[in-house]
């Protein structure tokens, strides 16, 4: 009996695991890893929250949903009405249950997690909103009355795409412009099948297509449309860019342009966005190595090799100069890459890509490394150990080494102020530039990020932007400091 | 979704479209190029913008059937839909008065050298153009050369329609004369002095085949003449995001969509160009035997 209650005691300490495809069955498909909480397991994890008077994980969730009001009511089983709860602040559950950090977000405030693991609030989050698509109607908010106020929001990631629905619920024509064939950002051309269906992104925007944002796909601003064209001849009332920072990073060093090597983005792109992954049945193609080397370690990172392991590889080695605790990428995505069979090679970084004569990448020399003094981020710094050079065969290799801005836009706008490294500079609590009637957000502002930043500066956007079409008021004398 | 208005089969294998894109065409200037997408399963291929109206709101575009999209995209007609059409793209040409220029286009690369030989045409450059082709059933747009041109060479490889030969040997007659002339300058004649007054050629714009370009480019550097060259690597979006455009200029890695496409010819390397360009050699196979096999 004491027994028995040791073990239920025991078992409130962690949290309920998602069932998922195993490791071996799930390298060979695209489908998505965790199958999700059935309704009996959401309840029986909801219940783990102890409805706490002052919730600290809500003030580490970067858009506050109401966490404890949302369990609640997973609690008691009203599945709609706890999904509903948790729009009312997040555009996006379903997206974000599935790739938020929830464990330095959210599920890092959380009580119970201070004694055993936290509530599984990303679990339950993405439970509910799938719940929701699965039996509940999409419920389509009634349309306010309109404003007469038009809108252009460039750029349709996570950040565009919250601040677009923003402001349609306040009224305005919202026009969303997009550079690619489709609308989603990161979420659509970054983001793999497997961690994040495309079908979750397509249904959110045809949520906010309902709501009565006019998408505006292949429509690269700044080429198509200057921002002043927008504003002066095309009757926008103001602009809100949120377009992502775009630009893939090499290392430079010998070889990187071999064929075989790619940019993550490339890659990503060609396997998520334009579906090489089934090839010949869709046109575009992609190299399917036999022998993978991705270097970095990050989300990107994770992505690219658990993609190349899917599209068949033998090995896949996963290079990062760090080690493994300074890996900025989700941990569940770590672990399911540690999983599937992809080999770190930690302290590591590559050198020189070697040709095979042809033009094409037949191997790749690394060095090791060894962590010496903290960096101006805290994190110690690698430096080389002298004489550990080495090679190894592979035949694709791909720097995941992140991104820089995108100047396509911004090269456009002489009245816009950027930072050194390009990227846009926006009040934090409005979005506001130094250009009358822009705004701008997300990644192009700083620096790549997280999907629930991008939204939260959508939301912050959206807000200002409704004070600004009252007010007409601009004052950032607030960014000349930050300059 | 993008109509396309005219259809017209230029030869055996390369066909021109006329398609309604107004946002583009009243954006679109020589040197731009856009990318399109047939349908959902389609990949995205870049191509350049060989013509635009801006008044009817139309973008034209010429292309050889080599794999299976472009041969898909020939078997469409007038009345069908693009799904995605993207541009324009790409920096366009920088357009002068540099005196005298020599426009060569090879094989589809006709069609991208007419808007930039018009367009210098207009801005009162004398232009010599050389166009060229394997045989005189892949040639088009002769007329619509000449009108843009003072002086029009025509050359196909087999000898079956005006030189027999490639396009870098009317254009070495060309640079050589101009260079004796050069030479003259400094001593004139009574004799020479009409002549001292015709300008040197100044530029050389050459687009078509890599191998072409290189070549041209070979030749223009002995003469130490500014050749611009454009440049076709493979692509994906477009906007430089991807970096699968990738081409080495002047030992610097570039984005042919974002940085060029047009670049100094004699800083590029068209081997490393030439060996990008075959990455799917086999998937391409693939493709379009299943394709022939389908259709
Ligand atoms: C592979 C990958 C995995 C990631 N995994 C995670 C994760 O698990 N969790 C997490 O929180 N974050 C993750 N991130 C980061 C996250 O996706 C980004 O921080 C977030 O998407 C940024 O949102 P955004 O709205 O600023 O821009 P983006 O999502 O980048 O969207 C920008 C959009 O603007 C468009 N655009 C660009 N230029 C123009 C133009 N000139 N005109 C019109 N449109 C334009 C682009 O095509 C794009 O669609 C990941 C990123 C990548 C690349
Ligand atoms: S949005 Fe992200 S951080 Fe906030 S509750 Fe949901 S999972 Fe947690
Ligand atoms: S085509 Fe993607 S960067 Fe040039």
């Amino acid at each position: 009996m004491e027994e028995q209650e040791e073990k239920k005691e025991q078992k409130k300490k962690i949290k309920i695991k998602m069932r998922e495809q195993s490791p071996l069955e799930r390298i060979k498909n695209f489908n998505e890893v965790p199958h999700g909480y059935s309704p009996e397991e959401a309840v029986e994890e909801a219940s783990r929250c102890l409805s706490c008077k002052r919730p600290t994980c809500v003030d580490y969730c970067p858009v506050e949903v109401d966490i404890p009001r949302f369990l609640k009511l997973v609690k008691e089983g009203k599945f709609l009405e706890a999904a509903y709860k948790v729009k009312e602040t997040n555009a996006l559950p379903a997206v974000c249950g599935r790739v938020c950090p929830q464990e330095v977000q959210c599920e890092s405030g959380c009580i119970v997690g201070k004694k055993g693991e936290p509530v599984a609030v990303g679990n339950l989050e993405r439970f509910v909103a799938d719940y929701e698509a699965e039996k509940g109607e999409m419920m389509i908010p009634e349309k306010p009355k309109p404003t007469g106020r038009k809108i252009a929001v460039i750029g349709s990631g996570p950040g565009g795409l919250t601040c677009a629905a923003d402001l349609a619920m306040s009224g305005h024509q919202v026009t969303l412009f997009e550079a690619l064939h489709k609308a989603g950002g990161v979420l659509i051309y970054g983001i793999p099948e497997f961690r994040l269906p495309k079908r979750i992104v397509a249904r959110e925007v045809e949520y906010i297509e309902k709501m009565g944002v006019e998408l505006v796909v292949n429509a690269v601003i700044g080429k198509l449309f200057t921002i002043d064209e927008l504003l002066n001849d095309n009757g926008y009332d103001a602009c809100f860019i949120c377009i992502g920072a775009g630009l893939p990073m090499f290392m430079g060093i010998p070889g990187e342009n071999l064929n075989g090597v790619y940019s993550a983005n490339e890659f990503l792109t060609r396997a998520n966005l334009m579906k090489s992954y089934l090839f010949p049945n869709y046109d575009t193609p992609i190299k399917k190595g036999r022998r993978v080397a991705v270097v970095g370690g990050g989300n990107v990172a994770m992505d690219a090799a658990r993609i190349a392991m899917r599209l068949g590889a033998e090995k896949v080695y996963l290079i990062y100069r760090r080690s493994e605790a300074e890996m900025p990428a989700r941990k569940a995505e770590v672990h399911h890459a540690h999983e599937e069979g992809i080999e770190f090679l930690l302290l590591t970084n590559p050198i020189k890509y070697i040709d095979d004569g042809k033009g094409n990448v037949c191997g790749v020399e690394c060095v090791k490394m060894e962590l010496g003094e903290p960096d101006e981020s805290g994190r110690r710094k690698p430096v080389v150990i002298k004489g550990s050079e080495f090679q190894m065969e592979i035949d694709i290799a791909i720097p995941a080494l992140g991104t820089r801005a995108n100047p396509l836009l911004t090269k456009t706008m002489a009245d816009l102020k950027l930072n050194k490294r390009g990227y846009i500079i926006a009040e934090e609590a409005t979005g506001m530039t130094s250009k009358r009637g822009v705004f701008a957000g997300g990644d192009i502002v700083t620096g790549a990020a997280t999907v629930i930043s991008a939204m939260g500066a959508g939301r912050k956007a959206a807000r200002a932007i409704n004070e600004y079409l009252k007010w007409k008021y601009w004052d950032v004398s607030n960014l000349a400091k930050a300059i | 979704m993008f109509k396309i208005l005219k259809k017209e089969e230029l030869s055996e294998v390369i066909t021109l479209f006329e398609i309604d894109a107004n946002h583009i065409a009243k954006k679109a200037k020589p040197g731009n190029f856009f990318i399109l997408k047939i349908h959902e399963e389609g990949e995205r291929i870049p191509l350049t913008i060989a013509d635009f109206d801006r008044d009817k709101g139309t973008i034209t575009s010429v292309f050889q059937k080599v794999g299976k999209t472009t041969y898909h995209l020939g078997t469409l007609n007038e009345g069908d839909y693009l799904s995605d059409v993207i541009g324009p793209l790409g920096n366009p040409s920088h357009i002068e008065n540099f005196g005298k220029v020599v426009c060569v286009g090879g094989g589809v690369g006709i069609a991208p050298v007419y808007p930039i030989t018009k367009a210098l045409k207009e801005a009162g450059n004398k232009i010599i153009s050389i166009i060229g082709a394997r045989s005189k059933d892949l040639l088009f747009w002769e007329d619509k050369m000449r009108n843009v041109s003072d002086e029009l060479i025509v050359t196909t490889d087999d000898g079956s329609y005006g030189r027999k030969g490639v396009v870098t040997i009317p254009l070495e007659e060309i640079l050589k004369e101009d260079q004796g002339r050069a030479t003259k300058k400094h001593v004139p004649s009574f004799e020479d002095r009409e002549v001292v007054q015709e300008p040197n050629v100044n530029l050389i714009v050459a687009i078509g085949p890599p191998i072409m370009m290189k070549f041209v480019c070979k030749t223009t550097e002995k003469y130490n003449v500014k050749t611009i060259v454009s440049l076709n690597s493979i692509m994906v979006d477009g906007t430089g995001m991807c970096g699968a455009c990738r081409v080495e200029v002047g030992g610097e890695t570039k984005f042919a969509c974002v940085d060029g496409p047009e670049f100094d010819g004699h800083k590029v390397d068209f081997d490393l160009l030439m060996k990008r360009l075959q990455m799917y050699l086999v998937e391409e196979k693939v493709a379009m035997d299943m394709y022939s096999g389908k259709v």
